[in-house]
C-alpha cells in the first residue's frame, strides 16, 4: 500500500484544490480553489471557531461527520481526498508535539520511517540522522516525556519528516512555544519543507508566523453568529 | 467489521430477551418440555397460596432500597466532604481492591465479625461487656433483615464511591467549591448545591442497578438474611433447584412477581429521588450556608473508611478461621494454630478452583475482546445510542431470576446445561457490562490526535490499533480485566442455574456451606475465593509502574 501511494506522486508534486468548500450546520465556513506549489506554504488565517483546522482535517482524512465537505484535492497527478488517509501522506504537526508516550525517541522514528527502509543498520542510520538534522544527535532511548518543550517539537518534527511526507499540514504548531524557540522553530520547519520540495499548510492566527512562512495568505470568516 | 460493534450487545441482549420469555412463558402455565402447552394462572395462584410471601415481597422491597438509600447516602456525603482533599485519593487506593471481594465472602466475613461469636464481641468481651458466653441473640438472619441490609451497605458503598470517581473528572469540581465558598457556603453545602444534581444523574444507572441487585440478590442473603420468611428471590431460588419439577411453575411465577417487586422498588426510589429534589430545593431557596460543617464532614469521612475498614477487620477474620485450632469465647485469639482446615477442605477444592478460573478467564479474555472490538470500530465523539446503553445496563437492571431461570430452561432444551461453554457464555452477560463501564471513559479521553499522527505517519487502521491504541490503554485494560474477573468469580446464581450443579466454582461451595456451621471450612472457601480477584487486582495496580518505569508520561 505504501509503495502504491508514494509511487503515484511524483517528487516535490503541487498540492491543488479544486473547488473545495466545508460547511458546519449549514453555515459555510471556508471555500479553497488554488494551488500550492512544491517547497510553499500557504498561510490559512482566521479567528478560533473559524473552521480553518477542518481544512487540515479534511486534507487529512479526519474530518469529523459533523461537518459537510466536498471538492477535489489534488497531489500532482493524483486525487487524494476519496483515499484512505493512511495512504495520503500529509504530516501533521499540532500545537503539541503528540510524541507516542510509550515508546522511546527511537522508536518514535522508527514508527514514521517507512518500511522501503530495510535493513537495521539502514534504519539506524536513518534515525540517528534524522536527529543530526535537528540538532538533538544521539537521544534514541531517551524518555519523550524527559524532552524539553522545545526538543519534543523538533524531535516531533524530524518524525513527521522521516515519514516522507507528500505535503505538510501545520495547526498552529508554534504557538505553545516562547518567543524565542518559535522564531527557531519556525526557521527549522520551513527550511526543511523548502530543502524538501512539498507544499504546506500552515493554520494560525499569528500574523507572525503568516510573515515568516512568506508564502500566499488565505483571511476566513468571522465564526457563526452564535 | 459491521457487525463487530454489535457483538458484544448481541451476547448480552439475545439471552437476556430469550431468558425473559422463558421466564414469563412457564409462569402461565407454558411449558412443552414438562408437557404443559395451554396457558393457565394455576402458577399464580399457587405462588399466592405459599406462607408468608407478603413477608418476603416486603422484605425484598425494604433491603432494595434501604440498601440502595445509605449506600448512596454515604458515597454523596464522603464525596461531598472530601472532594479536593488528599483524603479523596486515599480511600480510592482503599476502595478498588474492595471491589474485588465477591459478595458472598464480603457477606461471610461481615458475618464472622458480628456474629454473638464474631471477632468484635471477642474484642469487647469480658471486660467490656462481662459476656463469658456469647449471647443468645439472633444477629445474623434477624428477622428485620437488618444485618443482610449493612451486609449489601459494605459493599455497594465502595461501587458507589468508585463510580463517582469515575464521573467527578468531568465537572468543574475545583471552580465550583470555590465559587461556593467565596459565597459562604460550607464545603458540604456548596457540593450538595451545586454540584450534586448533575453528578447523580451520571451515576443513577448505577444507584438503580444498585436497587436492582439488592432488591433480589439471593447469596448475601443466604448468608446474612432472615430464613422464615427468607427474602422472595431466595425462595424461588429454592423452589427452582427442587427436584420436584412442578415447583418450576410456581417459581417462574415468583420470578414475574420479583421483576414486579424490583420495578416497585425503582418507581418509589424515583418518589424518593422528586422528594429529595423538592427538599434541597427549599433549602438552597432558603439561603442556608452550612458553613460550620466540621462535625458532618468528620463524619461524613469517618463512615464510609469505618464501612472499608469493617470489611477489612472482617477479612481478618476469615484469616484467623482458617488457621485456627482450638478457639473458645472470648478469647480474641485462637489458642492454637493448625491447617488442619486446609488440609481436609483441600482434596475437594481443586475441582472448583480451576472451575472459577477458567470461567473467569475465558469470559474476561471474551469479553475484553468484544468490549475492545466494539470500542474500537464505534464512530469516535459520539455518545452511545440510548437503545446500545439500555442493553448494556440491562442485566444489571434487571433482577437475576427474572431472566436466568428461563435462560436455565433454554440451556435444558440445548443440552448445554452443565457445559463450560454455557457457563462461560452466562457469565460474559454480567462480565461485559462491568468491562464496559470500567474501560469507556478511559478510552474516550484518549487524544484522538495520536492516532490521526499515526494514520498522517503512513500507518494502517490496524497498525495504528495495535502500535498505538492498544498499548496506550494498557493501564486501562489491566484495570478492567481485574473487574471483570471479579464480577466472574463473584457470579452465584448463574452458575448454579447454568452450571447445574456439575459445575461447582468456589462462590456455589462457599454459599452451599452457609447453611453448615463449620466456620473454618467457610473460611478456607470464602478466602479462596476472594484470593484471585485481588492478586490481579494487585497486579493492575503495580504492573504499569513496573512496565513503564522509563515512560514517565504513561506511569502516571
Amino acid at each position: 500500500m505504501d509503495k502504491q501511494a508514494t509511487g503515484g506522486v511524483k517528487a516535490g508534486a503541487s498540492l491543488g484544490f479544486c473547488n473545495v468548500w466545508i460547511a458546519l450546520n449549514g453555515h459555510l465556513l471556508l471555500q479553497l480553489d488554488r494551488t500550492v506549489m512544491p517547497g510553499e506554504i500557504l498561510t490559512v488565517m482566521g479567528p478560533s471557531g473559524s473552521g480553518k483546522s477542518s481544512l487540515l482535517a479534511f486534507i487529512g482524512g479526519f474530518l469529523d461527520p459533523a461537518f459537510e465537505a466536498d471538492g477535489e484535492i489534488w497531489l500532482g497527478e493524483m486525487r487524494i481526498d476519496k483515499c484512505p488517509p493512511a495512504d495520503r501522506h500529509c504530516g501533521l504537526l499540532f500545537q503539541d508535539a503528540l510524541l507516542f508516550p510509550h515508546m522511546n525517541v527511537g522508536q518514535n522514528l522508527s514508527f514514521a520511517l517507512p518500511a522501503e527502509v530495510k535493513g537495521r543498520k539502514a534504519r539506524k542510520d536513518a534515525i540517528a540522522g534524522a536527529l543530526q538534522n535537528i540538532g538533538l544527535p544521539d537521544i534514541e532511548s531517551r524518555d519523550p516525556a524527559t524532552l524539553s518543550g522545545g526538543q519534543k517539537a523538533r524531535v516531533a518534527l524530524a518524525r513527521t519528516l522521516l515519514s516522507r511526507p507528500n505535503t505538510m499540514l501545520l495547526d498552529e504548531p508554534f504557538s505553545s512555544l516562547d518567543a524565542e524557540l518559535r522564531a527557531a522553530m519556525r526557521d527549522l520547519t520551513f527550511g526543511a519543507i523548502r530543502r524538501a520540495s512539498i507544499p504546506a499548510i500552515l493554520v494560525t492566527h499569528d500574523a507572525a508566523d503568516a510573515e515568516a512562512a512568506g508564502g500566499p495568505v488565505v483571511k476566513i470568516g468571522a465564526p457563526p453568529a452564535i | 467489521m459491521r457487525i463487530a460493534p454489535l457483538l458484544a450487545l448481541a451476547v448480552i441482549g439475545l439471552p437476556v430477551t430469550a431468558g425473559l420469555a422463558g421466564t414469563v412463558l412457564p409462569a402461565f402455565g407454558f411449558l412443552p418440555a414438562l408437557g404443559r402447552e395451554t396457558f393457565s394462572l394455576e402458577p399464580f395462584r399457587e405462588l399466592f397460596a405459599a406462607p408468608a410471601l407478603g413477608d418476603s415481597v416486603r422484605l425484598s422491597l425494604v433491603t432494595g432500597l434501604a440498601a440502595a438509600l445509605i449506600s448512596l447516602g454515604l458515597a454523596g456525603a464522603f464525596t461531598a466532604a472530601a472532594t479536593g482533599t488528599p483524603a479523596f485519593e486515599r480511600m480510592r487506593r482503599l476502595l478498588a481492591p474492595l471491589l474485588a471481594v465477591p459478595h458472598a465472602a464480603a457477606a461471610f466475613a461481615f458475618a464472622f465479625l458480628i456474629a454473638p461469636s464474631g471477632l468484635i464481641l471477642r474484642l469487647l468481651s469480658p471486660w467490656a461487656t462481662g459476656f463469658e458466653r456469647p449471647p443468645n441473640v439472633l444477629v445474623i438472619g434477624d428477622p428485620a433483615g437488618l444485618s443482610l441490609i449493612a451486609g449489601l451497605v459494605l459493599k455497594e458503598t465502595p461501587f458507589l464511591i468508585l463510580l463517582i470517581l469515575a464521573a467527578l473528572p468531568q465537572m468543574p469540581t475545583t471552580r465550583s467549591r470555590q465559587l461556593a465558598a467565596s459565597l459562604g457556603y460550607g464545603r458540604m453545602a456548596g457540593f450538595v448545591f451545586l454540584q450534586w444534581q448533575p453528578l447523580y444523574r451520571q451515576i443513577r444507572l448505577g444507584v438503580l442497578a444498585v436497587i436492582a441487585f439488592s432488591s433480589s440478590v439471593i447469596d448475601v442473603a443466604l448468608i446474612l438474611g432472615p430464613n422464615l420468611p427468607a427474602p422472595l428471590s431466595v425462595r424461588l431460588a429454592q423452589w427452582m433447584v427442587d427436584p420436584d419439577l412442578s415447583l418450576r411453575f410456581m417459581a417462574s411465577a415468583g420470578a414475574v412477581l420479583q421483576l414486579f417487586v424490583t420495578m416497585a422498588a425503582i418507581l418509589c426510589w424515583i418518589g424518593l429521588e422528586w422528594l429529595g429534589a423538592v427538599l434541597l430545593a427549599g433549602l438552597r431557596d432558603r439561603g442556608l450556608r452550612f458553613a460550620r460543617d466540621a462535625i458532618a464532614r468528620a463524619m461524613a469521612v469517618g463512615l464510609p473508611l469505618a464501612t472499608a475498614l469493617l470489611l477489612i477487620l472482617g477479612i481478618l477474620a476469615l484469616f484467623l478461621w482458617c488457621c485456627a485450632g482450638f478457639w473458645p469465647f472470648p478469647d480474641a485469639l485462637p489458642g492454637n494454630w493448625t491447617l488442619r482446615s486446609w488440609r481436609s477442605a483441600w482434596p475437594r477444592l481443586d475441582g472448583p478452583l480451576a472451575t472459577t478460573m477458567i470461567a473467569a478467564i475465558a469470559s474476561t479474555a471474551i469479553g475484553m475482546i468484544l468490549v475492545v472490538l466494539r470500542l474500537a470500530t464505534r464512530p469516535s465523539g459520539r455518545p452511545p445510542a440510548a437503545l446500545s446503553r439500555g442493553v448494556m445496563w440491562l442485566p444489571l437492571l434487571l433482577p437475576q431470576v427474572g431472566f436466568l431461570f428461563g435462560l436455565q430452561l433454554l440451556a435444558i432444551r440445548t443440552g448445554t446445561d452443565g457445559t463450560y461453554g454455557a457457563l462461560i457464555l452466562s457469565h460474559l452477560i454480567f462480565v461485559i457490562p462491568y468491562l464496559m463501564i470500567a474501560l469507556q471513559d478511559g478510552w474516550a479521553a484518549l487524544d484522538p490526535r495520536y492516532e490521526r499522527v499515526a494514520t498522517a505517519l503512513g500507518a494502517s487502521p490496524l497498525r495504528t490499533f495495535f502500535a498505538i491504541r492498544l498499548p496506550l490503554m494498557t493501564n486501562a485494560l489491566l484495570a478492567a480485566f481485574a473487574i471483570g474477573f471479579a464480577v466472574s468469580v463473584g457470579q452465584y446464581l448463574t452458575t448454579v442455574l447454568i452450571g447445574a450443579g456439575r459445575l461447582p466454582t468456589l462462590t456455589t461451595e462457599a454459599v452451599a456451606l452457609a447453611a453448615g456451621d463449620n466456620r473454618r471450612i467457610i473460611a478456607v472457601y470464602a478466602l479462596l475465593q476472594t484470593m484471585p480477584p485481588l492478586i490481579l487486582f494487585a497486579i493492575a495496580a503495580i504492573l504499569p509502574t513496573l512496565l513503564w518505569r522509563n515512560r514517565r508520561a504513561m506511569a502516571a
